[in-house]
């Protein structure tokens, strides 16, 4: 899709946590992405390399946690893993299942560099 | 200490001299700071002010979305053919290139602004946020956005709609939703358009694309509709009219 829109977005939040911390750098952002999300994880961290240049994370490292598609089922209970495009619980065969996880697009956590316990000279 | 410059490196610490600054610092703490936080969200932000724009002048706001040549443009023709004189409608139009939809819009009595993304395959909520302006809100029930041809971006793209309608015409194959699982999975309504051409395909099964639809865990009502054919629009139609009373419903247990 848009990867590059979706980092600077990104980076635009990332920034926003960065200087709520005091953050002199951002040293690694990481994000989850599930399939049904829109977005291809690979393509972000490319993007990244690019977004991040003149941003608090030009020296950051980004990391995707992929996320599996599991649905839970109404009609049996049951919670399973499936493919993006057959959400049909495998167990019963009902249609009418939930997403529990699979299209996350979530900024998870950032590693900061705090501010240096800078003694004077 | 150190006889170069005069620091405590006996101490056992790792000290990072910086000439520049002459400042002496330690090696900088690093800190994980959780934010869980959906990405997107500018986009996010821009499509609830629409919302709130919209829903205060009672408008029902669908977002119509497709393949390029599914029959968006026609489907709007013939709806403000047979609801333009009940209900007041405006149409907002996205194309790369263009002005020919807004054109036949506007050749149907009905106000219709057109979007040029120039490259952008899709619409976006700051897009149509600055369209708005353009419309007399206080004189439209309905507003279509008739978004991009593309069954890809579109989706992950809030305008400040209420509906998602996904056109499927039955000339581009019966297994498009599961190909396309991100977009048929945000639609509120699928039509598969050019019905009247079903009788010359005969590979395309509207029960097959409404099963596709239902591997999604979508409920949404599929319906097989002529935009060449009035009566096959009825249940379109009705689909209209009921989500419009329901907002106009909600909207006064609000007030």
């Amino acid at each position: 899709m848009h990867e590059l829109a979706i980092c600077q977005s990104l980076l635009r939040d990332v920034e926003r946590a960065a200087a709520a911390h005091d953050a002199v750098a951002v040293k690694k952002v990481v994000v989850a992405i599930g399939p049904l999300s829109g977005v291809e994880g690979p393509l972000l961290v490319r993007a990244f390399e690019i977004a991040r240049l003149a941003t608090i994370a030009r020296h950051a490292t980004l990391t995707v946690e992929a996320m599996p598609v599991t649905i839970r089922c109404p009609a049996c209970g049951g919670e399973s893993e499936v493919p993006p495009n057959a959400l049909t619980c495998p167990r019963c065969g009902a249609w009418a299942v939930t997403l529990s996880t699979g299209n996350e697009l979530l900024l998870k956590r950032i590693e900061i560099e705090t501010g240096s316990d800078a003694a004077a000279a | 200490m150190c006889q170069e410059c005069g620091c405590a490196t006996g101490s056992g610490e790792v000290l990072v001299f910086d000439p520049a600054s002459l400042v002496k610092m330690r090696a900088p703490a690093i800190k994980s700071i959780d934010v869980l936080h959906g990405i997107l969200s500018e986009n996010d932000r821009v499509a609830a002010g629409n919302r709130a724009l919209l829903r205060s002048h009672g408008i029902l706001t669908v977002n119509l979305m497709s393949s390029p040549g599914s029959g968006k443009t026609s489907l709007l023709e013939a709806t403000i053919e047979a609801l333009g004189q009940r209900h007041r409608i405006g149409v907002i139009e996205g194309d790369l290139e263009t002005q020919n939809d807004a054109m036949r819009i506007r050749a149907k009595g009905v106000p219709a602004i057109q979007i040029t993304t120039g490259q952008t395959c899709h619409l976006d909520a700051r897009m149509i946020g600055d369209a708005l302006p353009s419309l007399d809100l206080g004189a439209i029930d309905i507003l279509f956005i008739e978004n991009v041809g593309n069954l890809v971006c579109p989706a992950g793209f809030d305008l400040g709609q209420d509906h998602n309608v996904i056109l499927l015409s039955v000339t581009e194959g019966d297994d498009k939703p599961a190909k396309y699982p991100v977009m048929f999975r945000a639609a509120d309504l699928v039509l598969l358009s050019k019905a009247d051409l079903l009788p010359v395909l005969d590979d395309f099964s509207p029960v097959k694309a409404e099963a596709g639809v239902r591997a999604l865990a979508n409920a949404a009502p599929v319906m097989t509709v002529s935009a060449r054919r009035r009566d096959s629009l009825a249940p379109w139609f009705a689909w209209l009219e009921e989500k419009l009373a329901a907002q106009r419903a909600s909207r006064a247990a609000a007030e």
